[in-house]
């Protein structure tokens, strides 16, 4: 049963390049922001997921309960979480930053409007 | 199991997302990604983290894009060349990532060392030490008290460069931004 | 969207009681789910319906901008302040069994007030961030 019990770790690692492709191959900035994060939650799967006990409970000690799913996970990815969307507001705010400047948001159109004016500046000189 | 199904709509959601060059649909297929999430972390039983997944990721996120849309005037991405050479090598990582996930232990299995060391001693002086039901706020408060500090000042600082960068522009002085 | 009469009566049905949900979520996190940062974003989430249904500047009236800045910092020195507590009291810098005569109540004590400080910040700089979005647009002021 060990191709069944690993489908969990397959689909975090189908959402982990499903993240990465759209970071790497998309150039509109904000859908990599948005592939960023979907990248960012199939970590926290593959930090919850091996944590889970089957007929387990949520870690919330009772004396109803003995078996507890693991809850030293569940700390980390608190604060993950967290810290991904503090990061993310900076990203988008950068976003909006580059969009003001350069009016567009494209990756290929911000890099050959820098690369005009580097070539402009070197025609000056 | 309930899980499967909902990685299984997962994974589709996050295909469409992929494909898709509408960027409004996009943002809110997000929050729906974020609420299946949130789902599947309650079937996993992490209560707190589907909790703050759901308020963050599907409702935090999901408006601080808009935000940012509106004011980047929601442009459509369009392709320009066939991504062949990103697609290989992501795929090539993911087959990488998948031999290594054939080493892990089997899902649900308590003999793993994830659950050995540290937990079985939370779990059991928790009630003489600290005497707080909720495990999680235990730990994240009292035994792990430094990490939260430090993640409280990050959510600061961050709202700090927020400020630093969308401060109020002044009119006149369209120019000389760097 | 205000002149919107279903709207409008939905929001002003649901916000008092989103807020109190928000209240409830921190002060039960000790027995449930829940906790200082689950409590903040709820709390913002509040506000921010506030602000889409009854337009922004109603907003700032209610929930003024010095106030979200202060919220901002107050958080974190209400956090580093339950440290420096502890180091008074004969302790290490965040310990909480010397907080009380009895440890186990002391660790209440600053498990309490230290989940205070993380609401109140992060749901300051949740709006704060809010506002600094939805102000950029206007240019002239």
């Amino acid at each position: 049963m060990t191709t069944g019990g690993h489908f969990t770790y397959f689909i975090t690692v189908f959402l982990m390049i499903a993240g990465l492709f759209i970071v790497i191959a998309r150039g509109n900035l904000i859908k990599k922001l948005i592939g960023l994060g979907i990248f960012q939650t199939s970590v926290y799967l593959l930090y919850i997921a091996p944590g889970k006990l089957l007929g387990g409970t949520a870690p919330i000690l009772s004396d109803a309960f003995t078996v507890y799913s693991n809850p030293l996970p569940h700390v980390l990815i608190l604060t993950a979480i967290v810290v991904g969307v503090a990061t993310l507001a900076l990203g988008l705010a950068l976003v909006v930053r580059i969009r003001e400047a350069y009016d567009s948001i494209e990756e290929d159109e911000i890099l050959s409007l820098d690369a005009d004016q580097a070539h402009r500046k070197q025609e000056q000189q | 199991m309930i899980i499967n199904v909902l990685l299984s709509f997962m994974a589709f959601t996050v295909l469409v997302i992929v494909r898709s060059r509408n960027l409004f649909g996009v943002v809110i297929l997000g929050g729906i990604y974020s609420f299946l999430m949130a789902t599947v972390l309650v079937a996993m039983d992490a209560v707190d983290v589907a909790m703050t997944e759901a308020s963050v990721g599907a409702g935090i996120s999901t408006v601080l894009f808009l935000g940012a849309l509106y004011l980047c005037k929601s442009e459509e991405s369009r392709p320009v060349y066939k991504p062949w050479l990103p697609l290989i090598v992501s795929i090539s990582v993911g087959a990488v990532l998948v031999y290594g996930t054939l080493g892990l232990p089997e899902f649900s299995n308590s003999g793993s060392p994830i659950h050995q060391h540290v937990v079985p001693r939370y779990l059991t002086e928790m009630k003489k030490e600290v005497d707080v039901p909720n495990v999680v706020t235990a730990v994240l408060a009292s035994y792990r008290g430094y990490d939260t500090l430090g993640e409280t000042t990050v959510v600061f600082t961050a709202g700090a460069g927020v400020i630093a960068l969308l401060r109020r522009r002044r009119r006149g002085s369209r120019e000389d931004k760097a | 969207m205000k002149h919107d009469l279903i709207l409008r009566v939905m929001a002003k049905l649901l916000i008092p009681f989103i807020l109190l949900f928000a209240l409830y979520v921190q002060f039960h996190g000790d027995f449930g789910p829940g906790g200082g940062f689950q409590a903040g974003v709820i709390l913002a989430a509040g506000v921010i319906f506030y602000a889409l249904i009854y337009g922004l500047p109603d907003a700032r009236k209610v929930v003024p901008e010095p106030l979200v800045e202060s919220m901002m910092a107050i958080g974190v020195l209400i956090y580093a302040g339950v440290g420096v507590a502890g180091l008074i009291l004969g302790g290490n810098y965040l310990d909480y069994f010397v907080l009380d005569t009895n440890p186990v109540t002391g660790q209440h004590r600053g498990i309490f007030w230290v989940e205070v400080g993380v609401a109140t910040t992060v749901s300051g700089v949740m709006l704060k961030i809010f506002y600094m979005f939805t102000d950029r647009g206007n240019v002239d002021e």
